[in-house]
């Protein structure tokens, strides 16, 4: 690990600024992907601005009937808070499939959003790679794909994005609220949050230098029946293969997002108008441009089967 | 220094190779090669900094390279070689402690993050003679062959009776509304987290099922 300074944000103004003009300054929240790319030196801050004195760590109800997830919210309280299990279930079902409880009691809801890809390339510095190393060519491309992205992918990286949560989020239409260095604020919708790799696959959110996520915004409930179900090579403690967030309203219409085939959350809102009448249509619409390898042609298939089972569970908790 | 540069590299290899085997399915990542550790350039000196950890009761006053983890300052620096490093990158649990009473990777998290922080590690929860419920019930199920992930295991599932407690749900449950039941899949998924090379996990359950069976 590369040594750093480090400093505790004493407020939220103060903590963009700082990220914004110390050289090679970072956020450090949970630590648990941070820390982890640290010991193996893929991410190598100066200076950790470490956020979790902030108050930040607080769920409240929106004057619209939402919900204002604070930056700091760890998984395991947000999964855990009464409102979500009620009104979101989608959200705490994403939360609960993902990691493990000891990594959940310390992630964080910003963290979590902008946790990095676990393409094992990325991960091992002997290995050409685009995301870490831009202009070194994709070790993946060649390599073994089972766990990469099949969609949204380009011919510089075929990462897929990890979280379980975003996913879920993306479903419910939520917004990312942050604050920048001049002390402006501004929402984003999740949806623009994560960019598509391109030629630049080191570029991954649209968050300016030193951007301070403060919280993450969810519209009023959307109602219906949620279902998170995640297919994974272990029954826990694993990423996913494909992962299905749906919310479904007793006419059979509703919304859904796909995980573990893209390299953001992947929701298409004009093929899922066809939930009701076709659920393969809605697969087949989001995966139209996939492209696969022989690794992993089976995560199309999976798709439409985890949609379909994720359907059925939906019925049956009617 | 790193500390983890200072492992020697037999060890290292040794926990590399037991890591991939364990946890190849969690992540299907792991650590860089020793060799291109070894070819990145130093930064510069190491930044000291002063903290207080409150340790199993006891406040301990530490002056610390900032990349020191929470693990490697209970287990190198304060000598408290209970909590075990399996794979030091969050994917086994071994390492599992209650810091500000919740259960967390040490691996993963900074030392200087915890300035302050009450911190209880398995040495906290008992002594021979005076052993913890949970201590005694591993003891008497045999739940365990060569013992490494045992403290994990015991300061995770004591924290995580604590959960069960207070209502947190889990991937287990049914209706994730409802308040979660003390059921055996419900203790297996939240155990998840702890990983068993030895695969001692039928006598784990039995041992944790004891003690939760007596206190819900
Ligand atoms: C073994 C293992 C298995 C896992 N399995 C899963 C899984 O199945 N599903 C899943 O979804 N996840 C999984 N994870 C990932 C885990 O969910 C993430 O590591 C965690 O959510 C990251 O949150 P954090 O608060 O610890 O982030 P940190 O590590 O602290 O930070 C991550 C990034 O976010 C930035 N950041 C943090 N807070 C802010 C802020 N407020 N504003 C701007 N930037 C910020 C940091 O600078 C850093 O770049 C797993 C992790 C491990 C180690
Ligand atoms: S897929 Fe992306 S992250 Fe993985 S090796 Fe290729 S460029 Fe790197
Ligand atoms: S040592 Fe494996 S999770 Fe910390
Ligand atoms: S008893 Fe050996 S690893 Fe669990």
């Amino acid at each position: 690990m590369k040594a750093f300074t480090y400093e505790r944000a004493t407020s939220t103004a103060q903590a963009a600024v700082r990220a914004a003009s110390v050289p090679g300054a970072k956020f450090i929240a949970g630590g648990t992907n941070l820390l982890d790319l640290m010991k193996i030196e893929i991410e190598a801050p100066a200076h950790l601005i470490d956020v979790n004195g902030l108050d930040l760590a607080k769920i409240e109800p929106t004057p619209d009937g939402g919900l204002r997830i604070g930056a700091l919210v760890r998984n395991t309280d947000l999964a855990a808070d009464a409102g979500v299990r009620r009104d979101y279930p989608v959200l705490a079902r994403a939360l609960l499939a993902g990691a493990s409880p000891q990594l959940r009691n310390r992630a964080t809801t910003a963290g979590n959003l902008l946790q990095r890809t676990r393409c094992p390339y990325f991960y091992d510095p002997d290995q050409a790679c685009n995301k870490r190393e831009p202009g070194s060519g994709c070790a993946a491309l060649a390599g073994w794909r089972r766990m990469h992205a099949i969609v949204g992918t380009s011919d510089a990286c075929i990462a897929a994005h990890p979280s379980d949560m975003a996913v879920a989020m993306r479903v419910l239409d939520a917004e990312v609220e942050t604050m920048r260095a001049d002390g402006s604020t501004r929402r984003i919708a999740l949806a623009d949050l994560h960019r598509l790799p391109g030629a630049t696959p080191h570029l991954e959110t649209t968050l300016d230098a030193g951007e301070l996520i403060t919280a993450v915004v969810l519209p009023s409930p959307p109602g219906g029946t949620h279902v998170y179900r995640k297919v994974r090579d272990r029954a826990s403690y694993a990423f996913a293969l494909v992962s299905v967030a749906l919310v479904r309203q007793p006419d059979g219409s509703g919304r859904v997002a796909l995980g573990g085939i893209a390299p953001k959350p992947w929701r298409d809102e004009d093929a899922e108008r066809a939930l009701a009448s076709d659920p393969h249509a809605v697969v087949d619409g989001l995966l139209k441009d996939a492209r696969t390898s022989p690794d992993n042609a089976f995560k199309i298939t999976l798709a439409r089967r985890t949609l379909d089972a994720a359907i059925a569970d939906a019925r049956s908790a009617r | 220094m790193n500390e983890s540069d200072a492992m020697n590299p037999a060890r290292r290899e040794a926990l590399a190779l037991g890591r991939d085997m364990l946890v190849g399915g969690a992540a299907a990542c792991w650590a860089g090669s020793p060799s291109a550790r070894a070819a990145s350039p130093r930064r510069d000196a190491p930044v000291m900094r002063k903290l207080t950890l409150r340790v199993n009761g006891a406040a301990q006053a530490l002056e610390l390279d900032t990349r020191t983890t929470l693990l490697d300052a209970l287990r190198e620096h304060l000598h408290l070689t209970g909590t075990k490093k399996g794979c030091d990158h969050g994917q086994c649990g071994a390492c599992t402690v209650i810091a500000g009473g919740r259960r967390i990777n040490a691996c993963l998290s900074l030392a200087v993050m915890h300035d302050g922080d009450e911190v209880t590690t398995i040495e906290g929860l008992g002594k021979p003679g005076h052993l913890h419920p949970m201590q005694a019930a591993f003891v008497r199920h045999d739940a365990y062959q060569c013992g490494y992930c045992t403290p994990g295991q015991i300061c995770s599932s004591v924290a995580m009776l604590e959960e069960l407690r207070h209502g947190i749900p889990s991937h287990a449950a049914a209706d994730v509304a409802a308040a979660p039941a003390w059921t055996p899949d419900e203790l297996r998924e939240r155990m998840s987290g702890n990983i068993c090379r030895c695969g001692a996990y039928s006598n784990i359950i039995e041992a944790i099922t004891e003690v939760a069976g007596a206190q819900p």
